[in-house]
């Protein structure tokens, strides 16, 4: 069971939109901008609440890829795997950040809720690549090495 | 403050005109996603405060203008959408001089401050260079001379926060002349006569769309823009949305105007939040004017604007998935017909069109449909944004006019390619295209020419590939993207992409059997064929195009066990060259094989037999004597 404050969260999310289905996908996204994830318990909540079925609900959120079910990091990286930059040396950002980090391609997030480590497919940042995000923030023309400075800033952030 | 008539729209013009034209000097600091990466906003702040110094300037900040002793000599201080020049970026661009400053850092602001802001003077080893010779302004540059800019006219050079500036330089004049002097039928016969074709990817005439949501009988219809740019490699609609949003929410408005639909909607990929937030704010100014919203210039016409935030599915790119996605159902395509003109959001006719086509819409209804057919090719009339990136020198957004040549793009816009490297292909289209190979570098761009040779425009991504790309891997990557992406609905896509893959990856771990290539071609054959919607249908065309052009970098793969690029990380053959190899010994204790034998200070050597193609001894070696044979 979630703590109260989810709900009144959600309570306050959905006054913003008008309740039925086409209102799902907006108000699961703030839900999600808020706790970076998005609560399945909160999901069946707002379901009820805008006259949807769970299962239909659960189907919506599960088929696309921004949503989310596990806790993410506070850190989400997203290292951008689109043509331009594959061809200008990707994956050797990405693995180092995983091997770095302790992360793989199924295991997403640090025990620590620190990073959260994922590809994208394009950012649309193809000038600049290889690019990646850190939380919306691009970063370009990445390097395993410049890779490795940001995560001593971040961790210096902490 | 609601602008009430034409009259008035017309006088509120002017005022933006004249408001604009006071500025002695402008400096445009580049806003878009690229040079904001590369600490635009740092620039734009420091040009902020060393304009505040002054006590007899106009700076505007925000909505709120500080104003000093009013003169002619105001400074104007905005951030830009993005110029396309991104690889040069953070740019700053000064008028009225023309100037572009590349690669700015923030201490170069007070010298540019300096010099040019308030001498007039250029600084020139900002200014872009070939050899000895300088470019002063920035239409000289040749990434820019080569280029027609019609629909990325004001990126770069307007502020695209204010609509003020927008509206100064011609924002909603092609609506105000749709409002006030056209029939909603002459609006569509305009836009059918120009031959404008969707910029989405398939090129389908934009004006017969129109034509066909009015002519249906439900009364409620809807304008909806495709935003959700997913091909990888493209980014020309985020540009629009970053830098000119007014062009195309004017086209969308001159959409509903001609079909009778007082709602729309734009879907926008998650991935682009600037974006979204740069349509937030024009939506919210133009309904302050009182350009969007009820009884608009006094005219009874009404029309609202919505936004929607796509959430990470390629497929909702497709026009019945985009639809479900906005309804709030999973964006999957459904069968057609009936199609979306007839039946498509919430069940009713809808105009659907992405971002670059309502781009063009307001300049044909100015300028007439006879001035944009005569621009480009006959059956592929206008100009085309493509996002040029990849093993090119000059990265970035360009616009050309349809017709074009890709050996002038690549070669003339994009500069050829960086390291003296060899050029090997061009992949268009992202996902749903092709590869383009040497001999086809003449070809005429324009949607038949490309789509006889069995790639397709798209959305107009062009990647560059040089000679160290691999196109067997490159088959891969586009197939693993498909079948990442494939909804699962329909069998052909959902276990056809995933037999493909598998096949691929089978050959660039060197395990291919020469029968692969037979059943690769089968299974492009079944899925091109068969899918459900254009996803599954175009999911092939990056295997069979790489087939065709390169066939014997397959068979290197698969007989010889052999990367003919290097790439494939499981077919390299690492060699220790004589030559530079000191005998150090390094790669020798840090191979995890025990590949490397040697006698300390001669050269070492590896076995190909024990070696796990880790690339451990490569790193290792100071003096580079590790290679891949290729």
């Amino acid at each position: 069971m979630l703590d109260a404050s989810f709900y009144e969260t959600a309570d306050s999310i959905m006054a913003r939109y008008t309740p039925d289905e086409r209102s799902l996908i907006p108000i699961i996204q703030d839900v999600q901008e808020e706790y970076r994830y998005l609560p399945p318990e909160l999901l069946e909540y707002i379901a009820s609440k805008i006259g949807i079925t769970e299962t239909k609900a659960f189907s919506v959120a599960s088929f696309y890829e921004n949503f989310s079910f596990e806790k993410k990091g506070k850190y989400v990286i997203k290292v951008c795997d689109g043509t331009a930059c594959h061809v200008r040396k990707s994956i050797p950002v990405l693995e180092y950040l995983r091997k770095e980090l302790g992360l793989s391609s199924e295991k997403h997030t640090t025990d620590d809720l620190m990073f959260t480590v994922e590809t994208v497919s394009c950012l649309g940042a193809c000038g600049l690549a290889p690019a990646l995000t850190v939380n919306e923030q691009v970063h370009s023309k990445m390097t395993p090495e410049k890779a490795a400075e940001l995560i001593k800033e971040l961790r210096a952030e902490g | 403050m609601k602008i009430e008539n034409r009259v008035r729209l017309k006088q509120f013009r002017a005022e933006c005109q004249q408001k604009h034209s006071e500025l002695k000097c402008h400096i445009l600091v580049c806003g878009g996603t690229g040079c904001l990466a590369g600490g635009s906003e740092a620039l734009y702040q420091r040009m902020l405060e060393l304009t505040a110094g002054l006590d007899n300037v106009d700076v505007k900040i925000g909505d709120e203008a500080h104003t000093g002793v009013h003169k002619s000599e105001d400074i104007g201080v905005h951030k830009s959408g993005c110029h396309g020049f991104c690889e040069m970026g953070p740019l700053v661009r000064i008028e009225p001089y023309g100037y572009l400053y590349l690669k700015v850092k923030l201490e170069d602001c007070d010298e540019i401050f300096e010099k040019t802001v308030l001498g007039g003077l250029p600084v020139e080893r900002l200014m872009y260079h070939e050899g000895d010779k300088v470019f002063r302004s920035q239409e000289e540059i040749p990434f820019y001379a080569r280029q027609t800019r019609l629909v990325l006219k004001n990126c770069g050079h307007i502020d695209a926060e204010h609509i003020e500036e927008a509206i100064a330089v011609g924002a909603y004049k092609g609506f105000e002349k749709a409002l006030f002097e056209m029939t909603p039928d002459a609006v569509i016969k305009t836009v059918f006569d120009s031959k404008l074709r969707g910029r989405g990817g398939a090129g389908f005439v934009a004006g017969k769309k129109w034509q066909q949501v009015a002519s249906q009988k439900e009364t409620i219809r809807y304008v909806v823009c495709n935003g959700d740019e997913g091909d990888p490699g493209a980014f020309m609609d985020r540009s629009v949305m970053e830098g000119d949003p007014h062009r195309m929410i004017e086209g969308m408005m001159i959409a509903a105007y001609a079909v009778g639909a007082q709602e729309g909607y734009i879907y926008v990929r998650a991935e682009y939040p600037l974006a979204i937030q740069r349509l937030k704010i024009a939506i919210a100014q133009a309904e302050e004017y009182g350009l969007l919203g009820d009884n608009i210039l006094g005219t009874g016409f009404s029309f609202r604007l919505h936004i929607n935030r796509g959430a990470g599915a390629f497929v909702c790119g497709e026009g019945s998935a985009l639809t479900a996605s906005i309804e709030g159902k999973r964006g999957m395509p459904r069968v057609k017909p009936p199609r979306t003109v007839e039946q498509g959001l919430f069940g009713k006719p809808t105009v659907l069109n992405n971002v670059e086509t309502y781009a063009n819409v307001s300049m044909i209804i100015l300028n007439g449909a006879e001035w944009y057919a005569n621009i480009g090719t006959p059956n592929s009339p206008g100009t085309k944004a493509f996002a040029l990136t990849g093993n090119v020198k000059n990265t970035g957004l360009i616009e050309v006019p349809m017709g074009i040549s890709l050996r002038e793009i690549v070669f003339d816009i994009g500069g050829g390619i960086p390291n003296g490297k060899k050029f090997k292909a061009v992949q268009i289209g992202g996902p749903s295209g092709g590869c383009l190979i040497t001999e086809q570098l003449d070809v005429s761009m324009d949607f038949d020419s490309l789509t006889k040779l069995g790639a397709m425009i798209g959305s107009g991504g062009l990647v560059v590939m040089d000679e160290d790309s691999c196109m067997v891997e490159v088959a891969r990557f586009f197939m693993s993207f498909t079948q990442k992406e494939s909804c699962g609905k329909c069998v052909p896509c959902r276990e056809g992409t995933k037999r493909m893959l598998e096949i691929l990856e089978r050959i660039v771990a060197g395990n291919g059997k020469m029968e692969d290539i037979d059943t690769l071609r089968q299974l492009a054959d079944v899925v091109g064929n068969a899918a459900l919607c254009g996803l599954g249908k175009s999911a092939p065309k990056p295997v069979v195009s790489t087939l065709n052009g390169f066939m014997d970098e397959y068979i290197a793969h698969i007989r010889d066990h052999r990367c003919p690029s290097g790439v494939c990380s499981k077919l390299r053959v690492y060699k220790i060259d004589p030559e530079l190899c000191k005998g150090c010994s390094k790669c020798a204790r840090n191979c995890p094989a025990g590949a490397i034998t040697g006698v300390i200070k001669s050269p070492f050597s590896i076995d190909t037999d024990k070696c796990i193609k880790c690339g451990a001894c490569v790193d290792q070696c100071a003096f580079h004597a590790v290679y891949i044979e290729k």
